[in-house]
């Protein structure tokens, strides 16, 4: 069972503080696969705007990198900021890493006539072309996500010595929010684009446990014909996919997205407020009914923060922390070592009808109950 | 040349080894009560009475002969009156004197059976025990990660949905706008296939309902029936039981000007409707109620004379192209009842499935496709239809459903199966196997008449026939003296007794899998097969 930490605050920290609460879940997996994800993004040694998108991923090989560096150049990217990381590659299994980037580019003049989900198509498809460039070359190119404020880490290890690896105790890099997650191997083979968190268009999930209904989703997904469908190396890329699905492609309120992986009874609805309306759509997104156990959290652009339990043999998850700061962890142990001066009793574990919400303003966290109306107008 | 008479053979004439059923009949134990020789539906055998010779040759005395009678049963070996090895004799026999046995010989009736020169018409099935469903095992197990789950405890959602599902952005656009939203079904995924009244005796098609009714009232598992060919009772059609009837329309249209008539009246509406372009047992023929079973009361259903054969043309004729006819037909349905209910062709397992079925996909009115493979049975059919026209459902289905995957249509259009679920008792494995393969839900009927009522019917040419009115256990018959056999509490009985097995080995099944959130449709990762062809024509796990 793979272990989650997550924590948002609306000051930047460091994301070693997160790899520290990993640490204190360790039994929980086997260090087949360690994702990080930033956003919120703040540098030491430069001052990031947080407009242009950040390109996050390995080259394996330096020849990789110059290939890279011409395919961006040919797109007309401009490089404006080149993380460097304080690397100590020893402390790394693989030794093909040549070099982990976190990169900022100037995208081309051309994208200026294009509207925020234009740029946001070309921004996906660009992540697609070099993961292709990557897989046509022998994996010598691992892109994990090119999107304004956003940068991913994903590397075979323990957390402690992948954070180590790569200096991320130096506080030159820093986020609003952090996610991660420790990964134990189940189905798929060691790989790095089955690490956790997924991401598409700026949506990022994590999750433990596994989805038994995994085949009938991807095939339903994958016939949906959008280029950022693809991957699969986990059962739990879905979960990201279906929350871009419902948020970006249905325009659905984030609530939405519990009423269609794990839909009330059809009983349940009959007595719903807006039971019609949810019933329809329980059908129409049948094949989406995901089979936990699964515990999900999830970012959005915006830095929303949540996390959904399964409906039936529910992962732990738990909620907690101060105004200003949350974090949402696996354990309990991990949310103690991610903001151990909080109100204990306002520590809250979501059951199977709960989504637990904290909006981007982090004032408070907001359980949302799936019994209750539902704030759409088409269902009114 | 004169043919000698003295010994009485013709080109047909046949001795019991040469019938595929031999009467074994032990006369020390037999009392002459003659039950066996009344319950017999094809008069096979009868009493007896034999003269015996016994030369005297006494030395030195007189020469002569003794002449004794005595009485048995006899076997009749001409083709109308073979053993049809049913076995009624045996049930009746207060005595245990009497039994058919299959021959192990090689049978030589399938000869001579056209006399008149009238190709053989049966009905039943296809006489043959080979599935390839049987053979589906599911492999894939929860174990460490995700544990199995408790098929007895936990909660289970296994219902399917009948009738067209919009895409979630057609969906929402619909609803936005304030459109017509196509009417769904959620119903249990193991329907009762169409087995027609007229087909079926009054006893058994009330015992069905009985126990389809029980079912939805009162244990919450909403089993739909279908009615095959030539309506419904009309007190069915003015019933409350009228929603879980999925009434057909057949190329004969029979029963229609009833089910019309009634429409005005009608408490409810019904499940959905089936169109049927065609069926497995006979496929590209139209349906066959022979006279033997046009009874007074389906003359009357049907709106024809009693007492004359009823062959449904093999198309529907008023319309010029199978598209056309679909696209029309749909409409007029669905148009009938108010676009209130789903509306679907079934059609024969073929290789051109995948035509209607794209065809069905660009109608925005059709309800599913239900595709009846070569194992269907049948009230009556040509024997070289059944036997080696058509296409086994495994294979059909899951070419049928990877074209949707592939469209990205598959929850839009659900697919149902049918034919020879069950064949060999298995029938919640076949099913499930077909639903991972990606079905919707699956249609049974010959399963269901052997589990309720005690069909006699085998994959060895046993009984086979209910095309004549003779069914021995009054299952398929409109002669009152043989359905009266038939108790149709008891049937309903039988009926619940099915379905709450099933719904235990549905859990079975998807517990171990770790499912019980949805019925797994196209999960076919579950999947395994020994045989390796058949796994990559699956596209499942080859496992030896």
């Amino acid at each position: 069972m793979c272990r989650l930490a997550l924590k948002t605050a609306n000051e930047p920290f460091s994301p070693y503080s997160i790899l520290k609460a990993m640490e204190s879940m360790q039994e929980g997996y086997d260090g087949s696969g360690l994702g990080l994800l930033l956003r919120g993004l703040h540098f030491k040694d430069y001052n990031y705007g947080g407009e242009h998108p950040i390109l996050s991923g390995i080259a394996h090989t330096e020849k990789a990198l110059a290939r890279l560096n011409s395919i961006m150049e040919n797109k007309g990217f401009e490089l404006k900021y080149d993380h460097e990381f304080n690397t100590d590659l020893s402390l790394i299994e693989a030794k093909d890493r040549h070099k982990y980037f976190v990169r900022e580019y100037r995208p081309p003049a051309s994208w200026k006539s294009l509207d925020k989900e234009g740029a946001g198509q070309e921004m996906m498809l660009t992540r697609l072309e070099l993961r292709k460039d990557g897989e046509d070359n022998g994996g010598d190119i691992t892109v994990f996500s090119f999107w304004p404020d956003v940068a991913i880490i994903k590397e075979v290890g323990w957390p402690l010595e992948v954070g180590r690896a790569l200096g991320l105790d130096d506080d030159r890099i820093n986020a609003r929010v952090v996610m991660a997650q420790g990964r134990q191997n189940t189905n798929y083979g060691i790989n790095l684009y089955a690490c956790h968190p997924f991401f598409v268009q700026g949506i990022a999930t994590m999750t433990n446990g596994e989805n038994t209904a995994f085949v009938p989703i991807k095939e339903w997904l994958q016939g949906r014909h959008f280029p950022g469908y693809i991957g699969y190396q986990s059962d739990s890329e879905v979960f990201t996919h279906i929350l871009h699905y419902v948020t970006k492609k249905l325009k659905l309120p984030l609530e939405t997205y519990k009423h269609v992986i794990t839909p009330l009874k059809t009983e349940e609805l009959a007595g719903h407020p807006q039971g019609e309306f949810l019933m329809g759509l329980k059908t129409a997104c049948r094949r989406l009914i995901i089979d936990g156990p699964n515990c999900v959290m999830g970012s959005l652009p915006d830095e929303t923060t949540l996390l959904v339990m399964d409906h039936k043999k529910m992962r732990p998850g738990v909620i907690g922390g101060r105004p200003g700061e949350w974090a949402m962890s696996s354990e309990m142990c991990g949310l103690e070592a991610m903001i151990p001066e909080r109100d204990r009793s306002a520590d809250f574990q979501p059951m199977r009808e709960h989504t637990v919400i904290v909006p981007p303003d982090r004032k408070e966290y907001k359980v949302w109950y799936q019994f209750d109306p539902f704030p759409f107008r088409l269902a009114a | 040349m004169v043919s000698i008479r003295s010994i009485s053979v013709s080109p047909s004439s046949l001795i019991p080894a040469d019938l595929p059923w031999v009467i074994q009949h032990r006369e020390d134990r037999c009392t002459l009560c003659g039950r066996c020789t009344s319950a017999c539906p094809t008069q096979a055998i009868y009493l007896a009475y034999r003269r015996k010779r016994m030369p005297k040759l006494n030395i030195g005395g007189e020469i002569g002969n003794d002449f004794k009678t005595f009485t048995g049963i006899r076997q009749r070996t001409d083709v109308a009156h073979r053993c049809i090895g049913c076995g009624m004799c045996a049930m009746v026999c207060p005595n245990e004197a009497i039994t058919p046995g299959p021959n192990p010989n090689d049978s030589r009736l399938k000869f001579h059976m056209n006399q008149g020169g009238e190709a053989w018409k049966r009905g039943g099935r296809r006489n043959n025990g080979d599935t390839i469903l049987d053979r589906v095992i599911f492999t894939r197990i929860s174990m460490l990660t995700d544990p199995a789950l408790d098929a007895g405890r936990h909660e289970f959602f296994i219902n399917t949905i009948l009738g067209r599902i919009l895409s979630p952005e057609e969906y929402l656009r619909r609803k936005a706008a304030g459109e017509w939203i196509p009417p769904t079904r959620e119903i249990f995924p193991f329907v009762i296939g169409s087995m027609s009244f007229g087909a079926l005796s009054p006893n058994m098609w009330l015992g069905l309902l009985q126990g389809v009714a029980y079912c939805n009232e009162v244990l919450g598992i909403p089993v739909a029936m279908a009615t095959g060919e030539g309506g419904c009772p009309p007190w069915v059609l003015k019933s409350p039981f009228l929603k879980y009837i999925i009434l057909q329309i057949a190329s004969g249209y029979f029963g229609w000007d009833e089910i019309i008539r009634a429409i005005p009246e009608m408490q409810c509406d019904p499940c959905a409707i089936e169109i049927k372009y065609g069926q497995g047992a006979k496929p590209g023929d139209g349906g066959l109620l022979m006279w033997y079973k046009v009874s007074k009361l389906i003359a009357r259903l049907r709106g024809v004379p009693e007492g004359v054969d009823l062959p449904s043309p093999p198309v529907h004729q008023t319309l010029y192209s199978i598209e056309e006819s679909v696209m029309k037909m749909i409409q007029t349905m669905s148009m009938a009842w108010g676009f209130r209910v789903p509306v679907y062709p079934k059609i024969s397992g073929s290789t051109s499935a995948k035509a209607v079925l794209n065809n069905l996909v660009r109608n925005p009115y059709a309800g599913g496709l239900l595709m009846d493979g070569i194992d269907g049975g049948t009230g009556a059919a040509y024997n070289v239809s059944m036997d080696s026209m058509g296409h086994p459902i495994a294979s059909n289905l899951r070419e049928c459903y990877l074209d949707l995957v592939a469209q990205g249509k598959q929850n839009e259009i659900p697919l149902f199966a049918a034919g020879g679920i069950g064949k060999n008792g298995n029938v919640a494995q076949n099913g499930m196997a077909l639903i991972m393969l990606g079905a919707s839900g699956v249609h049974i009927g010959k399963y269901m008449m052997q589990a309720a009522a005690g069909c006699l019917g085998s994959e060895r040419n046993r009984c086979n026939v209910c095309n004549i009115g003779v069914c021995p256990k009054g299952i398929t018959s409109q002669n009152p003296k043989l359905y009266r056999r038939l108790d149709p509490d008891a049937v309903a009985q039988r009926v619940v007794d099915v379905f709450l097995a099933i719904r235990t080995e549905i859990k079975k099944i998807m517990a171990p899998l770790g499912r019980s959130q949805s019925l797994p449709i196209g999960m076919s990762d579950a999947l395994g097969i020994n045989d390796a062809a058949a796994a990559e024509r699956l596209k499942i796990r080859y496992i030896c």
